[in-house]
């Protein structure tokens, strides 16, 4: 075994009393961890999948699960296939990653899909004894994301480069898991790692379930460490519900965690500790701050270690061995430049010994000229004590080409008056130079968030 | 639709609303004000459109063909009063 690669995800499950109070919990079933470690939910086929290029394409998270411990060191390839991935994005993603074979637990298209072999169905019922004994390949893990043209960039990672974050301490009294994330999406994955790597258990959230159903059937199952998006949060926070959970532990990434955000899940929650992380599915786990401030010590860029980072052209640039390994694809880009950084394109300014994220290269807004980021002007209006979140866009104007517009949603109980209108552009105004501060307000009762747990944000509306 | 008295009632109101939000010392609003000396700029003008195109529900900028941007306030007036038509 190369001394930098990881033993296989299934080594992870022992049988016997270490691992018997361990469950992985879907939205209709759970399975105990000790009675995995016996068998096999692929109905006794996993040996035909030995070497070949499977794309795990289910409908519940669990099942998809079940499917990742029992082929990785037996597939040559695993393809991750979020809930909502369409009919067009699977025949592209098909043919780009090379899929000979199929786990599912949906019913098989008819007729197959051109080039794929086999349909396996996978189930949550452990078959005894049917599982494999040799676990010796390097099984590459592919994972998508939004590409720009709206077609999915393939990337392709390892097991080394995904769990090479997770300490390999093995702690596992009482820890539950939960993640708002699809675990078909890197900061999903990244939660279901952990759980399976520090001997904890997991609960799956679930594409078509409520958020106030999601959080009562985490408060149930006792989740003590959770894991989500900014958005994800806001949004729970403004469910009843929020009250279900008592974490121990919550974590942010995918978006940038503004001060409001840290600070409302703190006084929320206030027995938990609660940390913000940097990642990119590209990029991997940079760093996680732990300190409830927005933003990151400065002297994590420059630093010698195992994530090196630097910033060019404004952008954060990041190296390290959890940097994945290429795209797929006939004509993709390099994922890295040739010194081995990837340019997350997330752009940062250094103010006072700390960095802070004020947007993403491909989302400036021109305004007159001038630059304005989205997310600079949402976490001024997001520390309004009586706004919960808040969607900042461009509106065509034929003065100045585009104005700066709001979308915001209230907290719970606050009134959309127009004299609060008045009261957030002028608390905006106090903090934001005049192009940022937006044209108008409207209060909104909820905001789009994306598959992916993103605000969804739209190039621009007239 | 709004009135026309309505209409200008609105656009002087944004006018000084702007002014006031701006922190810009506005010159007295008469129909034969040079919007260019008015003391706003095009920020504020921005501004303006796009919270008269809300208040009024008109935006006679892209609704006119030929739309040539008016020079004094009287003008302005008119042109969003043309285009309540």
């Amino acid at each position: 075994m190369p001394h930098n690669e990881l033993p296989k995800l299934w080594d992870s499950l022992t049988p016997g009393p270490e691992s018997s109070g361990r469950y992985l919990v879907g939205i209709r079933a759970a399975v105990r961890l000790d009675h995995l470690a016996r068998g096999s939910c692929l109905g006794g086929r996993l040996e035909e999948l030995r070497g070949r290029c499977v794309i795990v394409l289910t409908g519940d998270q669990l099942v998809a699960a079940l499917a990742f411990l029992e082929l990785d060191g037996v597939a040559a390839r695993i393809v991750l296939a979020p809930s909502e991935l369409t009919p067009d994005h699977l025949s592209y993603v098909l043919k780009t990653a090379g899929v000979d074979a199929i786990v599912s637990d949906l019913a098989a298209p008819r007729p197959a899909w051109p080039g794929v072999a086999s349909f396996l169905s996978c189930s949550t019922v452990a078959m005894a004894g049917a599982g494999v004994k040799l676990r010796d390949v390097e099984t590459e893990w592919v994972l998508l994301t939004s590409g720009t043209t709206g077609r999915p960039k393939l990337v392709a990672h390892t097991l080394s480069s995904l769990a090479g974050a997770i300490p390999e301490s093995r702690n596992p009294t009482g820890v539950t898991w939960s993640t708002f994330y699809d675990i078909r999406r890197y900061g999903g994955l990244q939660i279901l790692l952990r759980a399976v790597r520090t001997g904890a258990s997991m609960v799956f959230s679930d594409a078509a379930e409520s958020a106030t159903d999601f959080l009562t059937r985490a408060g149930s199952r006792g989740v003590t460490h959770i894991s989500g998006t900014p958005s994800h949060w806001r949004r729970a926070l403004m469910s009843p519900a929020a009250r279900c959970i008592a974490p121990q532990y919550i974590r942010l990434s995918g978006e940038i965690a503004d001060q409001s955000v840290l600070n409302q899940l703190q006084s929320s929650y206030p027995g938990a500790r609660v940390a913000h992380a940097f990642a990119t599915t590209e990029a991997g786990l940079a760093f996680e701050v732990n300190d409830l401030r927005e933003g990151f010590p400065a002297e994590l860029v420059g630093a010698p270690g195992d994530v090196e980072m630097k910033v060019e052209e404004g952008s954060l640039r990041v190296r390290s061995r959890r940097v994945a390994r290429r795209y797929l694809g006939p004509d993709a880009e390099s994922l890295a430049s040739p010194d081995g950084y990837v340019d997350t394109r997330d752009l940062v300014e250094l103010r006072g010994g700390r960095y802070y994220f004020v947007g993403r290269r491909d989302g400036v807004m021109n305004i007159g000229g001038w630059k304005v980021h989205p997310e600079e002007v949402e976490a001024v209006i997001n520390r309004h004590p009586l706004v919960r979140m808040s969607l900042v866009r461009t509106r065509k104007n034929p003065i100045t080409g585009g104005i700066v517009v709001a979308d915001v949603v209230l907290q719970n109980g606050a009134a959309a008056a127009p004299e609060l209108q008045d009261e957030i552009l002028s608390f905006c105004r106090k903090e934001l130079e005049p192009h940022k501060v937006p044209a108008a307000i409207k209060f909104v009762p909820s905001l789009a968030v994306s598959d992916a747990g993103k605000l969804t944000r739209t190039p621009c509306t007239t | 639709m709004p009135s026309t008295m309505s209409i200008r009632t609105e656009i002087l109101e944004q006018f000084r609303r702007v002014a006031r939000e701006q922190d810009k010392s506005l010159a007295p609003l008469t129909d034969d004000l040079a919007l260019f000396d008015s003391g706003l700029d095009s920020l504020c003008f921005a501004i303006m459109v796009a919270r008269l195109e809300d208040a009024l529900d008109i935006d006679p900028f892209s609704s006119s063909e030929d739309a040539r941007f008016p020079v004094t306030l009287g003008e302005f007036i008119k042109f969003y009063e043309d285009a309540a038509q």
